[in-house]
């Protein structure tokens, strides 16, 4: 049954995502792929509406992919299994284990996740890089040129701006610089 | 569920609409999740409504940085639950997750069609690429931060390689047992080995 397997799904994504928005990107990854319920390439177009529109990404993320394989429902049953098990743990904490988080060996697990974490996102992002560059190196060397230009433009305005203001961009402006881009790029080699 | 009212010093009890209404609010105001949310905690919370303090606001980040789930949906659970009770939790996280539910239902609605656009396909070409630049600044940023003793260098280069290679040979593994088996490890490294040496 689709809402049972969208509720669980993301009660999962939900349980085993620590540290923010970018950490659940590979577990949605991997959820989404294995039960065919986007495309690789539509994640992609869907991760950066979510990144461009109000609200956490975790929520957005499971709201429309919810929609898109069971309606409806399917965003309702999809949004509330990715925000149960915070919603339960926080409650359970703030009510009954306010010392919990203090405790030593909790401490120790928290410390032994991090580099995991880290490792996840910034491994996930070179990976989808990747992907989009399309390199091969069999049977020719080839890779998908349009990407490549939009990949050093992109990285270029970054440094730049960082350069200049001693700031990161920030994800909402740059999305908008990249469609710009894309725009551009695309219209000009067809 | 009994609504537990325990009043304290810095505590006020706030009535659940007002808590709907402001989480609402930053429901709204915020995007893409993750630190613009504590930025604009700070703004409505600390600044304008004066509900929290500085020292509460970074204790609730601690808090949620150390528990699963977005970071918006861990604040708004306790804030609310520590200004209003059961149901403040509750009607908390509930405005803090409507607006995402009703604006994205919505975009799902419409997606399809609106990608039929050549200009709209062009734009995601350049968004995919911003979008995994996004992902990958995301994890560096946070690398930079990384303590940089033994255990937190060689595993993060482990998770590394092994990603890469099971990527390479089209190797299924989920994400899941990377972080049970670190919080494992992280359990043996620094818990067992107690009074060990700390860099």
């Amino acid at each position: 049954m689709i809402y049972l397997l969208l509720f669980l799904e993301f009660f999962k994504i939900g349980l085993f995502t620590f540290g923010g928005g970018y950490a659940m990107i590979p577990l949605v990854k991997e959820t989404v792929l294995q039960h065919q319920w986007l495309e690789e390439t539509e994640l992609y177009d869907l991760i950066g509406v979510c990144e461009s529109t109000p609200g956490p990404i975790a929520i957005n993320m499971a709201t429309f992919i919810g929609a898109t394989n069971g309606g409806f429902f399917g965003s309702i049953v999809a949004t509330f299994g990715v925000v149960l098990p915070s919603f339960l743990i926080i409650f359970i904490l703030a009510k009954f284990l306010s010392h919990f988080l203090e405790n030593r060996h909790v401490k120790s697990a928290l410390e032994g996740i991090r580099p995991t974490i880290i490792s996840l996102i910034l491994t996930t992002g070179l990976l989808m890089i990747r992907d989009l560059i399309d390199i091969r190196f069999s049977p020719n060397f080839q890779f998908d040129f349009t990407s490549l230009l939009l990949f050093l433009l992109l990285i270029f305005i970054l440094h730049l701006y960082k350069k200049e203001t001693k700031k990161d961009l920030k994800a909402l402006p740059f999305i908008l610089i990249s469609a710009i881009l894309g725009i551009f790029v695309c219209s000009l080699s067809l | 569920m009994e609504e537990e009212k325990t009043p304290s010093p810095i505590q006020k009890n706030l009535s659940v609409k007002s808590l709907f209404l402001t989480f609402f609010k930053i429901g709204i105001i915020t995007f893409g999740g993750g630190y613009a949310m504590i930025s604009n905690l700070r703004e409505e919370l600390v600044e304008n409504k004066k509900w929290i303090e500085d020292e509460e606001l970074i204790q609730i980040i601690a808090i949620a940085e150390s528990t699963p789930g977005p970071i918006a949906i861990n604040a708004a659970t306790f804030i609310g639950y520590k200004k209003g009770g059961f149901f403040g939790a509750l009607l908390s996280t509930l405005g803090v997750v409507l607006p995402s539910l009703i604006l994205l239902y919505l975009i799902s609605l419409f997606f399809d069609q609106f990608m039929q656009f050549q200009i709209i396909q062009y734009a995601f070409v350049g968004i995919k690429v911003a979008v995994s630049i996004l992902i990958f600044r995301a994890g560096y940023s946070m690398l930079k931060k990384m303590k940089k003793t033994w255990f937190h260098c060689l595993l993060f280069s482990l998770v590394f390689l092994l990603m890469i290679i099971f990527d390479i040979f089209s190797i299924d593994f989920s994400s899941i047992f990377y972080i049970l088996a670190s919080a494992l490890l992280g359990f043996i490294v620094f818990s067992l080995k107690a009074g060990g040496k700390k860099q």
